[in-house]
């Protein structure tokens, strides 16, 4: 059980701490200066999130592992995050439309979290719902200009939601975990979390004019520690410094 | 032997090292004071935004000024829950954030406000309502860049949460 909600709770930090990386990539690249001040905003946000469940999944593990330990050393088949957050940042697009779909699943998973038996996971949960409000409504509003804007920018939104689409399956993922979790009242049932997600995908789109992929092949494996080649680039620029000088400090 | 009181004067001092005009009992992050039997202080402080680097300042700040003025030990812990809220920033704290040239938060009572509707948002340098937000990320985590119409000037909004 204990052994579970370790690997429960990395995947809830994981797909934060990966996303953050990710935008944080933007910082000082943004299209114009609103939007980079936002995208590095929101990866504070998901790194200060990340860094809070890290931290609980320590205690869990009871190895007294601290948060960075398992930030800096763990390589990428111990990572537990989505496929869908470590997908390169490519142009605007795609980084919105990324932060979009993951969004729409990580407001609802918060919420339905402040109703976990697990005390930490709440008081967590906590915090993050007010974030996850912003966030969902940044990439929404973003999502709306872009699909019902120009032809270009339009082309552009449709052309990021068909190559990532095949991404969002995995973060409804019903698999041993999960259903353990689920069964002691830890993690909560992806069955509405999922409609959750749809009600505002379709919502969104509809009103950016977008026409929402349909459901082919879905990519899996992230959450066992499977993942696309990405990660691995991801994770060598986030570990360099304590694995090249182990235990160095700021 | 120091007493709560004293701790509270004392914890006056300790500013937000971003917002260096308001302390940290008025931005109401300092969730409970304590005085262990051995003299030992223990100050809990909860965090305005999850990964506000601001906190750790803080922190470290309130620690030193404890210890500066005589208390044996600090203790600073973190707590999570109840989560923090704009509403817990005082009258006080409101008022100087907007002689900075910061609008101080809306109540969260009004719900609108954190579910997207546009609140009303007055210029902190010349009072008028005629505002509007820029960008929903602003300088630090906690605040929104907003523009005044009326007078031309953008300025900081603290965001209801």
């Amino acid at each position: 059980m204990n052994d579970t909600r370790f690997t429960y709770t990395l995947r809830l930090a994981d797909d934060l701490l990966v996303l953050s990386h990710r935008l944080s990539e933007w910082c000082g690249h943004g299209p114009v200066l609103e939007e980079d001040i936002a995208l590095t905003n929101r990866a504070l946000d998901h790194l200060g999130e990340a860094r809070n469940l890290l931290q609980y999944a320590g205690q869990v593990e009871g190895q007294g592992r601290s948060d960075d330990d398992l930030a800096f050393l763990r390589n990428e088949r111990q990572y537990r995050n989505v496929k869908l957050v470590e997908q390169p940042n490519g142009d605007y697009a795609h980084t919105i439309a990324r932060s979009f779909l993951f969004d729409a699943y990580h407001l609802p998973l918060m919420q339905a979290l402040l109703k976990s038996k697990d005390e930490q996971l709440v008081a967590i949960a906590g915090k993050a719902v007010k974030e996850a409000t912003y966030h969902l409504r940044h990439s929404s509003e973003w999502m709306v200009r872009f699909g019902d804007g120009t032809d270009e920018s339009h082309q552009r939104a449709q052309t990021a939601l068909d190559d990532l689409w095949t991404f969002t399956g995995e973060l409804f993922v019903e698999d041993d975990v999960q259903k353990e979790l689920e069964k002691a009242g830890i993690a909560p049932a992806s069955g509405p979390i999922k409609a959750a997600f749809d009600s505002t995908v379709n919502e969104v789109l509809k009103e950016a004019t977008l026409k929402r992929p349909e459901d082919g092949f879905m990519a899996e494996g992230g959450r066992d520690g499977r993942h696309t080649e990405h990660l691995g680039y991801i994770l060598a620029e986030m570990q360099y410094l304590q694995r090249a000088y182990p235990g160095a400090e700021w | 032997m120091i007493t709560k009181e004293r701790i509270l004067e004392l914890l006056d001092y300790v500013k937000d090292p971003e917002i260096p005009v308001i302390n940290v009992l008025e931005l109401g992050v300092v969730r409970q004071v304590e005085v262990g039997p051995d003299g030992k202080a223990i100050v809990s402080i909860t965090p305005t935004y999850t990964g506000c680097p601001a906190m750790d300042v803080m922190a470290a700040d309130i620690r030193k000024e404890l210890l500066e003025a005589g208390v044996p030990a600090v203790e600073v812990k973190q707590v999570l829950s109840p989560a923090w809220t704009t509403d817990w920033i005082t009258e006080e704290g409101k008022r100087k954030l907007k002689e900075f040239g910061i609008a101080p938060p809306e109540k969260t009572a009004d719900i609108r406000a954190l579910k997207g509707a546009a609140p009303v948002v007055t210029c902190p340098h010349c009072g008028s309502t005629d505002t509007v937000m820029l960008s929903p990320f602003g300088s630090t985590a906690c605040k929104a860049l907003w523009k005044c119409n009326a007078c031309q000037e953008p300025f900081d909004q603290f965001k209801c949460l």
